[in-house]
């Protein structure tokens, strides 16, 4: 018996919402500020927000282009006719007891995402792309006599909000993780979202059901909140998936309901039942006339839409002969491919000249400056280090100005004070020693002092030649030219060698 | 009156341009009225006789300075569902008791803009929700030509306070006859707007898509005047029209014994009279006096012809769909949290609210906000809000249809007059019943005016002209042309 139900194999059926804070000047019905992050509290209001008795909402015409740029570079269909309809549910965060949301006509529809996991690529519907108004900020709060109260932060009432709904296409935790950095890709390109998940700019709930795969069928699903990371949404997909298997393999059912995700635990855990779920009400908004979308304004909002990461990789890995690998890395935030293209632009150069200028550029931007921003915390838009900075490191080190080893440590004075390379270069006397007559003197020294690593080369120890060069790198404090040092090692102690066997 | 004070805007007016008056004379003569009669009528929620002293003190060197506008130092009397900053905005209610709004409705920006003398806020069923201000949350207010019968509502306190002479024009809102019926009951001038000639902003909403902001005047020289000031595009209300301005109060006279006759370019104008309209329930006095009317009219040189409105019997039930539905949502926002009456004595938040709303509201309130929440409910929107919507679509196309006939509809405003206080407040749907002459022109969007045309039993009686979208200044000709040939708008009540 055991035998046979464990014989089913299973996977998991998820749908993505994501709701995306929109960079807008201003809020989705009113003229505040959208910008409350740093703001004091509630210094961000005014009637239509606070939703004082009489205000009137009126939509800002940003908030709805965005959405249409998304709903364009995902391949919806942007539909002539939309309206907003109200959402009725009490609750204190929500000003108007209503949230002024989209119910059956949303500015986009039927689209899809088209995603890179492993290697091959996989099409998750989107079923919709929405807008709305986001709600005020609860804080809640112990007082001293133990009783806990609540604050109202109503900075965040009426910050537009744009909700992406995929189809239930999304068959793994890490495919899920590919959708959302794609999509997170996609908003940073259009511009549309910080896409910051940390202060909530992005934000994703999940769906998630089993079923023995290849079956048409659907199980229950639950819904998953309260992630906060790419990573916790990877997690909680497959803690649920997990647990909603061990539910079905016991006999059980899996109870429809909503599960937050508890970051600390590292499970998820019952919210409220369905059975219980709101009523919304939904009607339409008789303070707003319906959208008419006008094709031609939508034609105007595709022409402005920027190069999307897939496109830029595409045309990196043919205009610099970059690797998969290292295009896809590149692209993955619009930052860093900016940063890359900015870096390649300081100064004209050949085709030839181009192309290997661009590896140098992949290798700093990959490796040593990725590692000081990660330690620093730092974004690449806001690196010390400039894209004409970098340019300049690297012509030092192809100019044989400073040797490979010591542009490193020139790059991280660089990161940590922001002066120019050449400054520090010069002010630190890094320049490279490539003249052979001031060499010279150097290795011969450092293999008189040290006869010990002359005898095991000579008894055959090829190896010693390069402590040796070392030894001559740590004199001269990095600045000799390492092929030079090389090439005088290995001479000397060729005609060492020579001399003992002519006396011999 | 016998001091010889101006009755009207438009004698106001010229009285304070030629200064045979001041501002400030002219708001003591109203704060006097008010103090003289209101303990008894009680059309003001709020009298604010500091602020209108200033203001006409303000308005009386803008007179001097030669930059008067038409409103300019006359006094009046705003709806308590207006916002105006600084002074308390009740809605006659509860909830709001203490509620002062921080910000200006547009339409009192505009009044107050025009150097207009503010005398308080007008009494009101709560949330405009009623049809004879009894269901204010304070005190019924009562009718001036019999102060044992109601001025009829919602806007009872604006009519009362105009046929009471304590204000010279009141500005009101009209949901499903809120300005028209009681202006029929108080022997005044009433006009509902096309939904959108006039910014709801800061109009504190009831059913937003059925709203609008209008005037109760003595005559209709004085409506086209207010209408005047009020009327235009909001860039904060987008369901405000956005259309040029005209001047409503131009062209009113026509010099000829037959101003609605055949002119010199344009034909007799054509008006309808809707049989469905003269049916059930009409007080035979009520019917005298339209008959009588719609005889001046013809004398007057209009083509008078009976049509039909078949749809019209649907309003009602379309009404109390939609209205409630709006309501239940628009009036969610009171929970006790923000603002207004709050019940603290709980320590859960669920009970809280529930506590604050069972308590805030009347009981008419409530009976409408649950009408809406059923109707709006899963399961039963498709029977009842979708259907109702579709309803108001057919009744739209049929006053669209009989406007391709007529230029205007001739109905009675309400089928009975001002009724005994108390005698209705038993059986809501009979008190929903008096509207029923009304609630379509709001279900349509369309203009409707209100004129005195008689009276029965002592008591007012108010015909109503209804046109198509946007013709307030052919309504305005209409009822111009009628008052001149009558004197009922001159009758005064004994008080």
């Amino acid at each position: 018996m055991s035998r046979e139900v464990s014989s089913v194999e299973y996977e998991p059926v998820i749908g993505l919402e994501v709701h995306v804070q929109l960079l807008t000047q201003s809020k989705m019905f009113c003229a505040c500020r959208a910008d409350y992050q740093t703001a004091a509290p509630n210094s961000r209001v005014c009637p239509v927000c606070l939703g004082l008795p009489g205000s009137l909402p009126v939509i800002n015409r940003k908030a709805v282009e965005h959405t249409i740029m998304t709903g364009l570079a995902l391949n919806c269909r942007i539909p002539s006719y939309s309206k907003f309809d109200r959402k009725n549910y009490p609750y204190p965060d929500l000003m108007k007891g209503y949230q002024i949301s989209q119910y059956d006509l949303p500015l986009a529809v039927q689209g899809h995402l088209d995603l890179h996991v492993n290697g091959h690529t996989s099409r998750v519907g989107i079923n919709r792309v929405h807008l709305e108004e986001d709600v005020a900020k609860l804080q809640h709060l112990p007082s001293s006599d133990g009783e806990s109260y609540s604050l109202v932060d109503v900075n965040r009432s009426g910050v537009p909000l744009m909700e992406v709904v995929s189809a239930p296409d999304i068959s793994s935790a890490e495919e899920a993780q590919v959708y959302l950095t794609t999509l997170h890709s996609i908003l940073q390109y259009l511009g549309v979202s910080t896409g910051n998940m940390q202060d909530g700019s992005f934000r994703c709930d999940a769906n998630i059901s089993i079923r023995p795969r290849g079956s048409p069928e659907f199980g229950n699903r639950t819904e998953v909140k309260n992630m906060n990371s790419f990573r916790s949404v990877f997690l909680a997909l497959n803690y649920e998936f997990e647990r909603q298997r061990r539910v079905v393999e016991s006999g059980s059912q899996v109870v429809q309901e909503t599960r937050g995700w508890l970051d600390d635990r590292n499970v998820t855990v019952s919210q409220r039942s369905k059975e219980y779920a709101h009523d919304y009400r939904y009607f339409p908004e008789p303070d707003l006339p319906p959208l008419v979308v006008d094709p031609a304004w939508v034609e105007t909002l595709k022409d402005q839409l920027p190069e999307l990461a897939t496109q830029r990789r595409t045309r990196l890995m043919q205009d610099y002969k970059l690797s998969d690998y290292d295009a896809s890395v590149l692209t993955a935030s619009r930052d860093m491919a900016d940063y890359f293209e900015a870096a390649l632009e300081v100064q004209p150069v050949s085709e030839d000249a181009r192309d290997r200028l661009a590896k140098s550029v992949t290798n700093w931007v990959l490796g040593d400056l990725s590692r000081l921003l990660n330690m620093d915390n730092t974004l690449i838009g806001d690196s010390p280090v400039t894209p004409p900075m970098l340019a300049e490191l690297i012509g030092l080190v192809d100019s044989e100005t400073v040797s490979v080893t010591l542009a490193k440590t020139v790059l991280e004075e660089c990161f940590n004070t922001g002066k120019s390379p050449a400054t520090i270069v010069g002010d630190r006397g890094y320049t490279q020693i490539n003249e052979t007559s001031s060499l010279v003197p150097t290795v011969l020294e450092v293999l008189d002092s040290n006869p010990k690593a002359v005898d095991d080369f000579l008894q055959g120890k090829e190896s010693a030649a390069k402590f040796l060069v070392g030894r001559v790198m740590r004199t001269t404090r990095g600045q000799a030219n390492p092929e030079m040092v090389n090439q005088l090692v290995a001479a000397e102690l060729e005609s060492i060698r020579n001399n003992q066997s002519a006396k011999s | 009156m016998s001091t010889g004070v101006p009755l009207t805007i438009h004698d106001a007016s010229g009285m304070l341009a030629r200064q045979e008056i001041s501002s400030l004379e002219l708001t003591e003569v109203c704060l006097d009225r008010i103090q003289q009669c209101d303990d008894r009528v009680r059309s003001f929620i709020t009298v604010t006789p500091e602020l209108a002293r200033q203001q006409a003190g303000e308005a009386d060197r803008r007179i001097a300075a030669g930059s008067a506008r038409p409103l300019t130092g006359v006094p009046m009397q705003v709806k308590d569902l207006i916002c105006t900053r600084g002074v308390a905005t009740t809605c006659a209610s509860r909830m709001l008791e203490d509620f002062v709004p921080v910000y200006n409705a547009t339409v009192a920006e505009r009044l107050l803009g025009q150097g207009a003398v503010l005398l308080g806020k007008g009494n009101m069923d709560e949330f405009g929700m009623g049809s004879s201000c009894e269901n204010s949350a304070f005190f019924p207010t009562r009718n001036p030509w019999d102060l044992e019968r109601v001025p009829g509502g919602s806007s009872g306190g604006g009519a009362a306070a105009v046929a009471a002479g304590e204000a010279v024009y009141a500005i009101g809102s009209d949901t499903g006859g809120s300005i028209r019926q009681p202006s029929a009951m108080c022997g005044t001038v009433g006009l509902k707007p096309t939904y959108g000639l006039v910014s709801r902003y800061g109009l504190i909403a009831y059913a937003s898509s059925l709203d609008q902001v209008g005037p109760i005047t003595r005559d209709v020289a004085d409506s086209a005047l207010v209408l005047n000031a009020i009327a235009g595009p909001d860039p904060r209300d987008s369901t405000c029209l956005d259309i040029p301005a005209i001047d409503y109060a131009a062209g009113l006279a026509l010099e000829s014994s037959t101003p609605l006759g055949r002119g010199g370019t344009s034909g007799a104008v054509r008006l309808g009279v809707p049989e469905e309209y003269f049916t059930d329930g009409m007080e035979p006095g009520v019917r005298e006096a339209l008959e009588s009317a719609i005889d001046t009219l013809a004398g007057l040189g209009a083509d008078v012809e009976t049509v039909s409105l078949p749809t019209t019997r649907l309003a009602l039930a379309c009404y109390y769909i939609i209205a409630p539905s709006e309501c239940s949502a628009n009036l969610a926002r009171y929970d006790g949290v923000k603002y207004g009456y709050s019940f603290q004595d709980t320590d859960n938040m669920w009970e809280a609210m529930e506590q604050t709303r069972g308590r805030g509201f009347g009981p008419e309130v409530k009976r409408r906000i649950m009408l809406g929440a059923y109707a709006l409910s899963a399961g039963y929107y498709d029977a009842y809000y979708l259907k109702a919507q579709q309803v108001r679509t057919l009744i739209r196309q049929e006053f669209d249809q009989v406007f391709q006939k007529v230029d205007a509809l001739v109905t009675p405003t309400s089928p009975v007059v001002a009724f005994p206080l108390g005698s209705k407040t038993a059986d809501p749907v009979e008190m929903y019943l008096i509207d029923v002459c009304t609630l379509p022109v709001n279900i349509a969007g369309l203009p409707a005016i209100s004129v005195p045309c008689g009276f029965s039993q002592g008591l007012p009686v108010g015909m109503q002209l209804i046109g198509p979208h946007l013709s307030e200044q052919r309504l305005l000709r209409i009822a111009y042309a009628y008052e001149q040939a009558t004197e009922w708008h001159e009758a005064r009540p004994d008080l």
